[in-house]
C-alpha cells in the first residue's frame, strides 16, 4: 500500500532517521524511566523536557485491537480500500501502540493477540515506516 | 470588547469537590434554532453568521427578554464540520458586504467571531461579558453556567454554530496530499477515518462482553425516531425517513464496526440558549430550568488511541463527578442525553452514569429493552447526533424543553421529567451538565 509520504519535523528526526536504517525506537523518559509514544516535547508524565532520548525497541509484539478501513479519507489509500488498520502493543511496555496495515494478513481476518515482528515498508517519497507482520 | 478564553480554574474536572457552588443558581430561559441544511447553498441569509444571529435572535424572544437586558455571550468560533474555505477560492464579496465584516472575510462564512456577531447585532447594546467555549455547545453550556453562577454575567447567551461546504468530509488538507509532516505522520500514515477509534473501542468492548454490532440497531433506530419528532433537526426538516433495524444491519461500513449510520451526517445549524439568574428568570416567558452541577474531563490516552480500559475509568469518573456536584445519585435521573456521535461509545457514558443501575457491559442487552420517550427507561429522548445531524447540541435542547414541559410529540412520558443529564463529545474529553426541573 502507497502510504503518503513522511517530512520529518525537529520532533521526530530520530524517530524516522532509525526506521530508515532498519531500526524502531520509541522516546524515553529517563528521569521516571517511562516509555511514550506518539512522541512529545516533554515527558507526558513528569512534565521533563531535559531527559527525554530515544530507545530501541526489539521490534516484537502483540496484535492487540483492530477495524477494517472501508471508507478511507486519505486519497492515496483509497484504492486499496477495504484495509485492515491494527494497534499493535510492543513487548517492551504494552501501553505502548503502533498502527499497522498487517501486510499480509487478509482483510478482516487479523488474528488479535498474535505475535507480530517489526518491518520497514517504504512511503511515497522513499522515507520508511514501521510495519508490521504476524509471526508464524 | 475582545473575548476571553476559560481560564482552567473555570471547569470541575476533580473528584471531591463536593457540591457545586452555583448549584440551582443558574437558568436556562430560552431557546433558539436556526433551521437545517445540508451544506451550505452560497446565499448570504443562510450563511452561518446569519444562522447564528436568527438562533441568538429567537432565544431572546422564546426567552421574553429585550436584548438590552443581556450582558453576555458565550460562544465557539470554530465553526466547520470538517469542512475548510478551499484555498484560492475567491470569498464571495456579495455574502461579506452584506453584514459588517470584521477584518477577516470569512468571518461569518467560515468561522465566527464574538466581534463579527456584536457587530451585526447592533440590539446587543449591553454586553459586558464575552468568553469562548471551544468546539461544541457542551463546552459553551459549561462556561456560560460558571460564568452567571459567578457573577460575571446575568444574562448571558450561549452560541454554537456550524457550516459545511461542498465536498466530502475529512477529505481535503493533509489528506490529499503527499506527505505528511513527521508529528502527523506517526498517527495518521495509516488512513483512518473519524470513527476508526470509537469503532476500536467497540470492538473490545464485544470482545470482552460477548456482544455484537447488530445489538446497537434498537438505540439506532430509537434515535432516528426521537429525531423525527425534534422539528429543529435536519432528519424531520429534510428526509422523513425512519430508520429500520434491517436498513441498520445493511448499511455499508465505513471502519468495522462502524457502519454509516453509526457516523453522524455533517450539516449547518445554529443553536442559542439563554441563561440568567432564577431571580430574573421569574420574570421570563417559561419555566426556568436549573443547572445543578456542571463537569469536565481532560484525559488523554496513553498512547495512540485510547484503550477500554481508559474509556472505562474516565467515564465512570465522570458519572461520579457529575453526581457529586449535584447531589444526586443515578436514581434521580429522569432520562440521559448523553453525546451519541458516534453512536458506538454512547453505551461508555451510559454505563459511566449507571443510568437505571447499569453495570459495565450491560448497555447493549439494555437496548433490548424499552428505550422509548414512552418507556420508563428513556434512552437519548433527543435522539441526538443520529436522529437530527451533527450539531452536538440536540441533547442539551432536549434536556431543556423536556424538563419544561415543551419537548411537543418528543415530550417523554413513561417517566416525570424531572432530573437530566447531558454532554459531550468524547468519554475522554468533554463537558457534562446536570439539569433540573427545580433548583433543588
Amino acid at each position: 500500500m502507497a502510504k503518503q509520504g513522511v517530512i520529518p519535523d525537529a520532533l521526530t528526526q530520530p524517530f524516522w532517521d532509525a526506521a530508515n536504517a532498519g531500526r524502531l525506537v520509541v522516546q524515553h523518559c529517563n528521569a521516571c524511566n517511562r516509555l511514550q509514544h506518539p512522541p512529545a516535547p516533554t515527558c507526558q508524565r513528569c512534565g521533563s523536557k531535559d531527559h527525554l532520548a530515544w530507545k530501541e525497541m526489539s521490534g516484537r509484539g502483540t496484535i492487540y485491537n483492530y477495524g477494517v478501513v472501508y471508507d478511507c479519507p486519505v486519497r492515496l489509500l483509497q484504492q486499496d480500500q477495504p484495509f485492515n488498520v491494527a494497534v499493535i502493543m510492543l513487548d517492551e511496555d504494552p501501553g505502548i501502540q503502533m498502527f499497522s496495515h498487517l501486510p499480509g494478513t487478509p482483510v478482516d481476518q487479523v488474528p488479535v493477540g498474535a505475535r507480530v515482528k517489526v518491518i520497514f515498508e517504504a512511503t511515497a517519497n522513499g522515507q520508511k515506516v514501521p510495519e508490521w507482520q504476524v509471526v508464524g | 470588547m475582545t473575548p476571553q478564553h476559560p481560564p482552567a480554574s473555570l471547569y470541575r474536572t476533580t473528584e471531591g469537590l463536593g457540591l457545586w457552588e452555583h448549584r440551582g443558581k443558574v437558568a436556562a430561559v430560552g431557546v433558539g434554532h436556526s433551521p437545517t441544511a445540508r451544506r451550505w447553498d452560497g446565499r448570504p441569509e443562510t450563511c452561518v453568521g446569519a444562522w447564528s444571529i436568527l438562533a441568538l435572535r429567537r432565544a431572546i424572544a422564546d426567552a421574553g427578554v429585550s436584548p438590552d437586558q443581556i450582558d453576555g455571550l458565550v460562544l465557539d468560533p470554530v465553526t466547520t464540520t470538517g469542512a475548510y474555505w478551499p484555498e484560492g477560492h475567491p470569498v464571495p464579496m456579495d455574502v461579506v458586504n452584506a453584514f459588517k465584516s470584521t477584518n477577516d472575510p470569512l468571518d461569518g462564512i467560515a468561522k465566527l467571531s464574538a466581534e463579527w456577531i456584536l457587530q451585526n447585532m447592533p440590539e446587543l447594546t449591553n454586553i459586558q461579558f464575552v468568553m469562548y467555549g471551544a468546539r461544541c455547545m457542551s463546552h459553551a453550556v459549561v462556561v456560560a453556567a460558571q460564568a452567571v453562577g459567578s457573577g460575571l454575567t446575568h444574562t448571558c447567551l450561549v452560541l454554537k454554530s456550524w457550516h459545511n461546504f461542498d465536498g466530502r468530509y475529512y477529505q481535503g488538507g493533509a489528506n490529499a496530499q503527499d506527505a505528511l509532516d513527521g508529528t502527523s505522520a506517526i498517527s495518521r500514515l495509516w488512513g483512518t477515518p473519524a470513527s476508526y477509534g470509537t469503532a476500536l473501542q467497540f470492538a473490545e468492548y464485544c470482545r470482552k462482553y460477548g456482544k455484537t454490532h447488530a445489538m446497537m440497531a434498537p438505540f439506532i433506530t430509537n434515535s432516528r425516531r426521537n429525531g423525527l419528532m425534534f422539528p429543529e433537526g435536519y432528519w424531520a426538516q429534510h428526509r422523513p425517513e425512519h430508520l429500520t433495524t434491517e436498513d441498520y444491519l445493511a448499511a455499508r461500513w465505513i471502519a468495522k464496526p462502524a457502519n454509516l449510520f453509526d457516523n453522524d451526517i455533517p450539516i449547518m445549524v445554529s443553536a442559542a440558549y439563554l441563561f440568567t439568574t432564577p431571580e430574573r428568570a421569574k420574570d421570563m416567558r417559561h419555566k426556568p430550568v436549573y443547572i445543578l452541577n456542571h463537569a469536565s474531563n481532560r484525559a488523554t490516552p496513553r498512547s495512540l488511541t485510547p484503550t477500554l480500559e481508559e474509556i472505562e475509568a474516565e467515564t465512570a469518573k465522570t458519572g461520579r463527578k457529575l453526581y457529586e456536584g449535584a447531589g444526586i445519585t443515578a436514581a434521580a435521573l429522569s432520562f440521559e442525553n448523553m453525546y451519541d456521535g458516534f453512536t458506538l461509545f454512547h453505551q461508555f457514558h451510559l454505563e459511566g452514569l449507571g443510568y437505571r443501575g447499569m453495570k459495565r457491559g450491560e448497555a447493549l442487552d439494555f437496548y433490548q429493552t424499552d428505550i422509548s420517550i414512552t418507556g420508563p427507561n428513556p434512552v437519548s429522548p433527543s435522539g441526538g447526533n443520529i436522529g437530527s445531524g451533527r450539531s452536538r447540541f440536540w441533547m442539551h435542547t432536549d434536556c431543556i424543553q423536556q424538563l419544561q414541559g415543551r419537548a411537543g410529540a418528543r415530550q417523554v412520558t413513561g417517566v416525570k421529567p424531572e432530573i437530566a443529564v447531558s454532554g459531550g463529545p468524547m468519554p475522554l474529553g468533554g463537558n457534562f451538565t446536570v439539569w433540573s426541573a427545580t433548583p433543588g
